[in-house]
């Protein structure tokens, strides 16, 4: 009963642990690496919902057409999901340099006046 | 807000928000269940169009206007990071130093390049047969060509790596992403996007249509697209130098 909803519950879990490390990251390096931990909570989600019995993967390079496979359709989306994460990471970290650069702190909490 | 007040006001909403998804996903089907309506349709489409590799199908056949949006949204974060990280009126170039390198380091990067740079083109021109694609052989070719970094110095790195070239490389992969999509108006009944080439036989090298065309476009603008990024960033590292730590 539990096997049958217990890789949903990890996504969740996974979502709120990052989201717990934004909320009381004091360095901005790790606030982007909290976001990516959140981030990768759809990965899991996306993959146990693709998830079928028995099933292998989406590839019919050796295998006969009938074999089971597990959902295709998610696995595309957690591709595009993985570049996604990735840049956006990317441009984030750039923006944390920046701001280092401008303020000479990474600290979200002595980051408060606007400067222009 | 305080830290400890802003902790509590999140732990509060974890909890809430806890809830709430632990109830819905009792209503989801059960893990690992027979029911997939989506991906049996999409697996039965990917057989049809003759593409080995049902990803690659959904990605580039099947859902090809969102691979469009994908490759715009990378386009858009790499061109967003060369601008944050420009070098300022304040800062100055230094050239990094020569650095020894054990040999062995050396040797190993020497052998190991050919492996990744060969992985890189088997994944892009396979990447309808098998597991791969564009995405995966850009990544993995971007990270082969850092091997130079580690098994030499930056200096090295700086010569096998034209930033200027790779940056019309990643904007031209892009658009010919974009440009392909016209073909599918050579069709009777053309669509933006749509795979029009001939598909072949399934599991042959040339099958799959335009999947191929779209891996090699998707190719060009995630290998330049990556190494145009670390290189802005191993830039900021090891070559501008700011006016305090000049002084400094």
């Amino acid at each position: 009963m539990i096997m049958d909803v217990l890789p949903y519950l990890t996504a969740g879990w996974i979502f709120l642990v990052g989201l717990y490390g934004v909320v009381t990251s004091s360095d901005l390096i790790h606030t982007v690496g909290s976001l990516a931990v959140t981030q990768s909570s759809t990965y899991v989600l996306l993959l146990a919902i693709g998830y079928r019995e028995g099933g292998t993967a989406p590839v019919y390079g050796d295998t006969s057409a009938r074999t089971p496979v597990v959902d295709p359709v998610v696995q595309a989306m957690a591709l595009t999901d993985v570049v996604v994460g990735a840049t956006v990471t990317a441009l984030l970290l750039a923006l944390v340099l920046q701001a280092a650069k401008r303020h000479g702190t990474t600290d979200p909490d002595q980051l408060t006046g606007l400067r222009g | 807000m305080s830290r400890r007040v802003r902790t509590w006001v999140f732990l509060a909403a974890a909890a809430v928000l806890g809830v709430a998804f632990a109830a819905a996903c009792t209503g989801l089907p059960d893990f690992g269940g027979e029911r997939h309506p989506y991906g049996d349709r999409a697996a039965a489409a990917a057989l049809r169009q003759q593409i080995a590799n049902a990803v690659a199908s959904v990605t580039f056949d099947q859902r090809g206007f969102d691979t469009l949006g994908e490759e715009l949204m990378l386009f858009g974060a790499v061109l967003g990071t060369i601008v944050l990280l420009r070098r300022a009126p304040d800062e100055r170039r230094v050239r990094p130093p020569r650095v020894r390198v054990l040999p062995s380091t050396r040797a190993y990067g020497t052998v190991l390049l050919p492996v990744v740079l060969l992985t890189a083109a088997y994944l892009v021109a396979h990447g309808h047969l098998t597991p791969g694609g564009g995405f995966q052989a850009g990544v993995i070719a971007a990270s082969g060509v850092h091997l130079a970094y580690l098994a030499a110095d930056y200096r090295v790195l700086e010569r096998i790596r034209p930033t200027a070239a790779l940056d019309v490389t990643h904007a031209a992969g892009a658009a010919a992403y974009a440009a392909l999509g016209f073909a599918g108006f050579a069709a009777a009944a053309g669509t933006y996007l749509r795979n029009a080439a001939p598909h072949g036989t399934l599991r042959e090298l040339a099958s799959g249509g335009l999947v191929p065309a779209f891996n090699t476009a998707v190719f060009a603008a995630v290998g330049a697209g990556v190494v145009v990024l670390l290189a802005h960033f191993l830039d900021q590292a090891l070559e501008i130098e700011s006016a305090e730590e000049r002084s400094g």
